[in-house]
């Protein structure tokens, strides 16, 4: 095969030829059979990162301390258990609601102020908007741990009436998903043109108006989406959080699984706590999928593009 | 836009348009300047500012003709001086960075592959699937495997009844192995997600033109496949190397031991020990002036892309 490829290379019509005529000397294998092995490959990967998980959800139905031994099922971890359950234990029902309320302020925030940041950019061409454009795309890849570094140098060295704690989280989290709606809906923007904006200003319709009766329905599916994901986004945020934190009662769900669990076995109330968290986040992409495909259900979207954009992609 | 020209009329209303969407984005942009740039600006401030001698708390130099390079200089003793104990941890957390990553694109590249390519009807189950952990919190699925590899867990006990192990490995304490396992199992889905919509994109057309013209299957992987997806992978392994380098978290579940200590954690405890807030903030700049350049790639990168599909 090589000495062929090397010695034809400079004449490459003859290479064809040469190859054709060994392909009928040495019957080669069907190219377009089913790629067994790779069937298999993506079924072991999938196994390897989900079987895990669903181990840890059973591990929260324990009737016992143990996060690693079966000893039956029960529902103590999550409300019948007196003391230690999340229900009951008020650390970890803080949790949940502070997980919880953290989700719906940034999301309430972050999305109108995103959609309006992302819609002002793209129309307003000028040095101020493209390179707030580029600080906003900078802000979704910067490591989270630096943000979070600054985030609590600023609460904490310049704008000190801000206190760490929720009021804290909900800026640090507000700034840091702010990407989301204003990079989807760029794109969204972009897809869509400028010509149904064209049509309305022709037909007479003001820019309020454009904008409330053409152009807001138009990016209704892509406001969505990302509000899907700040939402989730937030549940399962955790060093912003965990940086921005000040006491039991303004730590989330992440922050208290990690304090509690690293150096010991914290015990299946923690496994109860991650099945609500996952819980959430499930709820949370199951409605937005709906949603999704109810609001495009005029436009041919397909079941996967749909999944994906509700997943980021 | 050409009518715009012929129009002189039009040409005026320009300007109040352009009020409005400067007004739209005016938020955002005030937003972003005060928590996002202002920040950055007063990690500069107390890495080049001074420490209370007293309580220890860093204090904040806003005036740049002030700075000085005190912790600078304090950090780069850590770093390569006599008792230097950050170079060392720089060194690990680029080993398993670099060997998390690399085993993540060789675990994901082919299963993405597999799904974009080949997973016909079944493409939206592979497709849920996939993305599933996408939606499971990081410390849920840390926490999973942390159940499994207690000494008494699953993985033990497995590996004890096929006689592979005579006795349980202690998983949690302390092993390099863990960490890296760790990191992989965490941030391969966002890799996965790129590289599926990375791949998803190429045309099955330029595919087939290859078999036609008489490649193999491994000469029109190599040819055709690979060459096209060589975007995808830049950027997942970029949003997927950022987040690990900076990561201090999986460590601490999967070791907590000194000895697999990464650049996160170092950061990460600075912050709350009084006297090395400034040390912490120095690492920040500097960690951060390394990473200014894949950064920008990928702001850039963005950008096209976003450009050709308009």
């Amino acid at each position: 095969m090589t000495t062929t490829e090397v010695t034809a290379k400079p004449a490459g019509r003859a290479d064809a030829r040469g190859r054709t005529g060994l392909n009928r000397l040495r019957p080669r294998s069907n190219p377009w059979r089913h790629p067994w092995f790779l069937e298999g490959f993506t079924w072991l990967y999938l196994i390897w990162s989900l079987v895990p998980i669903v181990l840890a959800v059973l591990f929260s139905f324990n009737n016992g301390q143990s996060q690693s031994v079966w000893q039956g099922f029960s529902w103590r971890w999550y409300f019948a258990d007196p003391v230690n359950s999340v229900l009951h234990n008020p650390n970890l029902h803080a949790a949940v609601v502070q997980t919880l309320r953290l989700s719906v302020y940034t999301t309430l925030i972050a999305v109108p102020l995103g959609v309006a940041f992302a819609l002002g950019i793209n129309r307003w061409r000028g040095y101020t908007s493209s390179s707030f454009n580029f600080v906003m795309i900078f802000s979704f890849v910067i490591p989270e741990l630096i943000f979070g570094v600054a985030m609590f140098f600023v609460f904490t060295a310049l704008f000190t009436s801000v206190h760490l704690g929720t009021l804290a989280e909900t800026l640090g989290l507000v700034t840091w998903n702010l990407s989301w709606p204003a990079i989807i809906v760029q794109a969204r923007l972009v897809t869509l043109g400028r010509q149904y904006e064209e049509a309305a200003a022709d037909l007479g319709a003001t820019q309020l108006q454009t904008m409330r009766r053409v152009l807001l329905p138009l990016l209704a599916p892509a406001i969505f989406a990302s509000a899907v994901l700040v939402f989730s986004s937030v549940i399962d945020d955790f060093v912003i959080v965990d940086l921005l934190n000040s006491n039991v009662g303004n730590t989330p769900m992440s922050v208290y699984i990690y304090s509690q669990q690293h150096g010991g076995n914290g015990g299946p109330a923690l496994n109860a706590l991650g099945t609500i968290m996952l819980a959430m986040s499930f709820v949370v992409a199951g409605l937005g999928y709906l949603g999704y495909r109810w609001m495009t259900r005029g436009e041919r979207v397909d079941r996967k593009a749909a999944i994906a954009t509700i997943a980021g992609a | 836009m050409q009518r715009r020209g012929a129009t002189p009329g039009r040409q005026q209303s320009r300007e109040p348009h352009r009020l409005f969407w400067a007004a739209l984005a005016a938020p955002g942009i005030i937003w972003l300047a005060l928590l996002f740039i202002v920040p950055f600006y007063a990690i500069l401030a107390i890495a080049a500012g001074q420490v209370n001698q007293v309580f220890g708390y860093p204090v904040a130099v806003w005036n740049p003709l002030h700075w000085s390079s005190a912790n600078f200089a304090a950090a780069w003793q850590n770093v390569v001086g006599s008792s230097a104990f950050v170079g060392p941890i720089i060194v690990r957390t680029l080993v398993y960075v670099a060997a998390a990553s690399l085993l993540s694109l060789v675990i994901a590249y082919p299963a993405a592959y597999f799904v974009a390519r080949f997973a016909g009807r079944r493409k939206g189950l592979f497709l849920v699937l996939l993305i599933a952990p996408f939606w499971i919190s990081y410390m849920m699925r840390m926490l999973a495997w942390i159940d499994l590899l207690q000494t008494g867990g699953y993985v033990n006990k497995t590996l004890t009844f096929l006689h592979l192990v005579s006795q349980p490995v202690n998983w949690l304490g302390g092993l390099g192995t863990t960490v890296v396992l760790g990191l992989v199992y965490g941030y391969i889905p966002y890799l996965i997600l790129v590289l599926y919509a990375g791949l998803d994109r190429i045309d099955p057309a330029l595919i087939e033109a290859g078999r036609d013209l008489g490649l193999g299957r491994a000469r029109t992987f190599l040819r055709v496949t690979l060459p096209l997806s060589r975007q995808p992978i830049l950027t997942g392994m970029l949003i997927t190397v950022l987040p690990m380098l900076g990561d201090y978290f999986t460590n601490q579940l999967m070791s907590g031991a000194t000895g697999t200590t990464m650049l996160g954690n170092v950061i990460d405890s600075q912050l709350i020990t009084p006297g090395l807030q400034g040390q912490g903030a120095v690492f920040s700049v500097l960690f951060l002036l390394a990473l200014i350049v894949p950064m920008i790639y990928y702001v850039v990168a963005t950008n096209r892309s976003s450009r050709e599909a308009a």
